[in-house]
């Protein structure tokens, strides 16, 4: 049995935090269902990525609305409305991510909506937090990692700032939605009272960033300098970073630098012994180690390091990596399957409960495919 | 204002990010957590440094996971000590670890025993790369699971090489799912009453986290990940999503349609691509367009037409700019902890906001068993 059981989520939510959040709830148990503006469904449905769709929506929309159902109602039209109403308020959790402002308007802000229920659980997602000058501007993924110094971590000093090529700030929302959401369930068991839970794409990308962000605040607010070349922290003293090699590359982690050259096979210079100058001349000591590790096979150096137990890791791209061994004994995909008798297979839950790995077969629904079902169950039809 | 978890007891035997960095969450949500340590050296993130910064004689890191959290010493392999240390796990809720497969057996923790003592805990347990296969005995770090995974091919420009995110994101990313597997077995354990093994890896987090252009990949028949050659900001979106250079700083533009994007910003050259379906295969000469022309104005001056017509696009900043700006000022995320000894520093605070209050405290990190005799008191004796 998992977990979330029993719990039900209607999902107003739209894009990529919000509903990888009620993905997350989903693979743990919980009902998920998707309300959505009849005919064109979630926003996100129309986003694709290398211009991919799996039926009318996207593949990205379907990787993040897998297991879920779906009920079409506009909430501008009063009858759909008192549906929806009465469907709150025999649900456990809602999530939504309008701008602020929007669901005052349709009716459905949380004062409103914890008076029909008031054991719900309301989860809102935004940009930048409820109030403030940014509140109402777009709260999308890139926005937010360039303007929340993120993008100022990653690539080499010499480059451009450099964002993560995926949606780094709408996952780590979502993650954190989850919490709040599953922390405040738990605080209901005590006291049964629903609660409102708020997080902002701006946060959890600062949330993030917490251990760079207390060194910055406790060291005269120096800001961070990527390293001149093979830069993977721009905190962390030489060797760490990313190398070429005679064939390919090499990641180096925490390993002691003077161990580090001894298993090359070279004599560290005097001037780099003391270990503070690991930090300090990083980029001197890292072109150094580059000229030595570019003479040999990526497989050479590790036959010598991983014996040494030294943090080091060939890399990978996907072709390597999902047909590696050590991938496929996960089985971290699986295939889904939608209503209209497509496969898509996508990857599942990284989370085990007492040993077992989490599946679902369930794709992500049509808009309104579930209307009528939901309607007799929950007693929608009267109205 | 009272926090969800308060009641709740935490006994974190983990180290360095992955697992301390649930337990963090589960304190900022109110969570009672006793860090187990062992005596004289503790948690080895205490001597990881970052840029040589040393805090009150240790690591900033260590002060910024720690935060908010007790710590008990004590040698696992000590029998005495043991024992001590499993009257404080009877009494516990939820018990982490993230050690490599097989020490928590010798340790004496595994789940087995630990069932046995205490039937309904939530046992958690992150590792590298889980308990199977060929890798599951390799040291789990942050920048090796996101060279193995694929993760450095998607940021960047082709031809950059591998670029890795300059932060620890897998280490994070594992420990936020932790952190959901534990509340998630918590809610079951109040209605059910039953404990859980939860697990997750940082390997198997490091997948999910890249769902997306790995069901692409999947989806395409297999084929290399390909950047953009330049402004790069997303292997598998067309233009104009990106950073580009400006007069005076940089831009960033997420989705938009690329002719009215021409036409705000006055650059003709964009009107040749009316067909959506051109701004994912002509995005390197789009790209390119682009980056001339917003090189000849200011950040400020391109925000102004750009917002106007609710083009998504930010400016880029760094922390001292964002700090300076009215909008961050209010999230007022940073706050200032103390250590028991008197030390005080900065940090930020948890992003999860309930009923419209902020999840915050004033504790700081603990010192190396600094509670061990009051929790023997209270909890072993």
């Amino acid at each position: 049995m998992l977990p979330l059981e029993g719990i039900t989520v209607l999902e107003f939510a739209q894009f990529m935090a919000g509903p990888s959040a009620g993905l997350k709830m989903a693979d743990l148990g919980a009902r998920v269902i998707k309300i959505e503006r009849p005919g064109t469904g979630e926003a996100g449905r129309g986003i694709a990525l290398k211009n991919i769709f799996i039926d009318e929506s996207s593949m990205v929309f379907h990787t993040a609305n897998r297991n879920k159902q779906s009920y079409a109602a506009n909430l501008k039209d009063p009858k759909d409305l008192e549906r929806i109403k009465k469907l709150i308020a025999q649900a456990d959790v809602m999530t939504h991510n309008f701008r602020p402002g929007v669901m005052e308007k349709i009716g459905l802000d949380y004062n409103t909506v914890a008076a029909i229920n008031p054991k719900l659980i309301y989860g809102v997602v935004s940009g930048y937090g409820p109030v403030g000058p940014w509140a109402k501007k777009p709260g999308q993924d890139l926005l937010i990692q360039s303007l929340s110094g993120f993008v100022n971590l990653s690539g080499n000093e010499a480059d451009e700032p450099t964002a993560s090529g995926l949606a780094t700030s709408d996952i780590f929302t979502g993650v954190h939605l989850v919490q709040g959401i599953l922390a405040a369930l738990i605080e209901r068991n005590k006291t049964g009272k629903g609660a409102k839970i708020e997080v902002s794409l701006l946060e959890s990308t600062l949330d993030i960033q917490f251990e760079m962000l207390t060194a910055f605040l406790n060291n005269g607010k120096q800001l961070p300098k990527r390293a001149k070349q093979g830069n993977a922290h721009a905190y962390i003293d030489a060797p760490y970073g990313v190398y070429k090699t005679k064939d390919r590359y090499i990641s180096i982690a925490l390993t002691p630098l003077d161990q580090l050259a001894k298993a090359i096979g070279v004599s560290l210079p005097a001037e780099f012994v003391d270990q503070t100058t690991w930090f300090d001349k990083r980029d001197d000591i890292m072109n150094f180690l580059a000229a030595e590790l570019v003479k040999e096979t990526t497989a050479h150096w590790l036959s010598i390091f991983e014996p040494m137990d030294f943090r080091v890791s060939d890399v990978y791209n996907y072709k390597e990596f999902l047909a590696h061994e050590g991938y496929q004994a996960l089985q971290m995909d699986q295939d889904v399957l939608t209503s209209d008798g497509i496969t898509m297979k996508t990857t599942r839950c990284p989370i085990r409960i007492d040993g077992k790995r989490i599946f679902n077969k369930k794709s992500a629904p049509k808009v309104g495919e579930d209307n009528r079902s939901i309607d007799n169950e929950f007693n929608l039809n009267a109205l | 204002m009272s926090k969800p978890l308060e009641g709740i007891l935490v006994v974190d035997f983990s180290q360095y990010l992955s697992g301390p960095s649930a337990s963090l969450r589960l304190a900022d949500l109110g969570a009672r957590v006793i860090k187990i340590e062992k005596p004289e050296t503790g948690d080895l993130c205490r001597d990881l440094y970052f840029s040589n910064l040393v805090l009150d004689d240790e690591s900033s890191m260590f002060h910024a996971i720690n935060r908010n959290k007790e710590s008990y010493a004590a040698d696992l392999k000590n029998d005495v000590e043991r024992q001590k240390v499993y009257k404080i796990i009877e009494k516990a809720d939820v018990l982490i670890h993230n050690f490599r497969p097989g020490v928590a057996n010798r340790l004496g923790i595994d789940y087995d025993k630990i069932k046995a003592l205490n039937p309904q805990i939530i046992y958690a347990e992150l590792t590298g790369y889980g308990k199977e296969g060929v890798w599951k005995d390799k040291p789990g770090l942050d920048l090796l699971i996101q060279s193995l995974t694929g993760l450095t091919t998607l940021n960047g420009n082709d031809g950059a090489g591998p670029v890795p995110i300059g932060l620890a994101v897998v280490d994070i990313l594992s420990g936020a799912h932790l952190a959901q597997g534990i509340l998630a077995s918590l809610y079951q354990k109040q209605s059910q009453h039953v404990g859980a093994k939860v697990e997750v890896s940082m390997l198997e987090s490091a997948i999910e986290y890249q769902f997306e252009s790995i069901t692409c990949f999947f989806r395409d028949g297999g084929q290399p990940t390909l950047r953009p050659k330049s402004n790069s900001a997303h292997a598998y979106l067309g233009a104009p999503y990106g950073i580009y250079a400006t007069k005076n700083g940089a831009i960033a533009l997420a989705m938009g349609s690329i002719p009215f994007i021409g036409e705000l910003i006055g650059c003709e050259a964009l009107s040749n691509y009316p067909e959506p379906e051109s701004w994912f295969t002509k995005r390197d000469e789009i790209k390119g367009i682009l980056a001339q022309h917003l090189k000849t104005k200011k950040t400020k001056d391109w925000l102004a037409v750009l917002e106007l017509a609710d083009i998504w696009c930010a400016e880029v900043m760094d922390w001292k700019t964002l700090f300076d700006q009215e909008a961050f000022k209010i999230l007022e995320m940073v706050q200032e902890v103390n250590r028991t000894n008197g030390y005080t520093y900065k940090t930020t605070r948890c992003p999860i906001q309930i009923n419209g209050d902020w999840l915050t405290s004033e504790i700081g990190s603990p010192i190396l068993g600094e509670h061990t005799e009051a929790i023997n008191e209270e909890l072993v004796n």
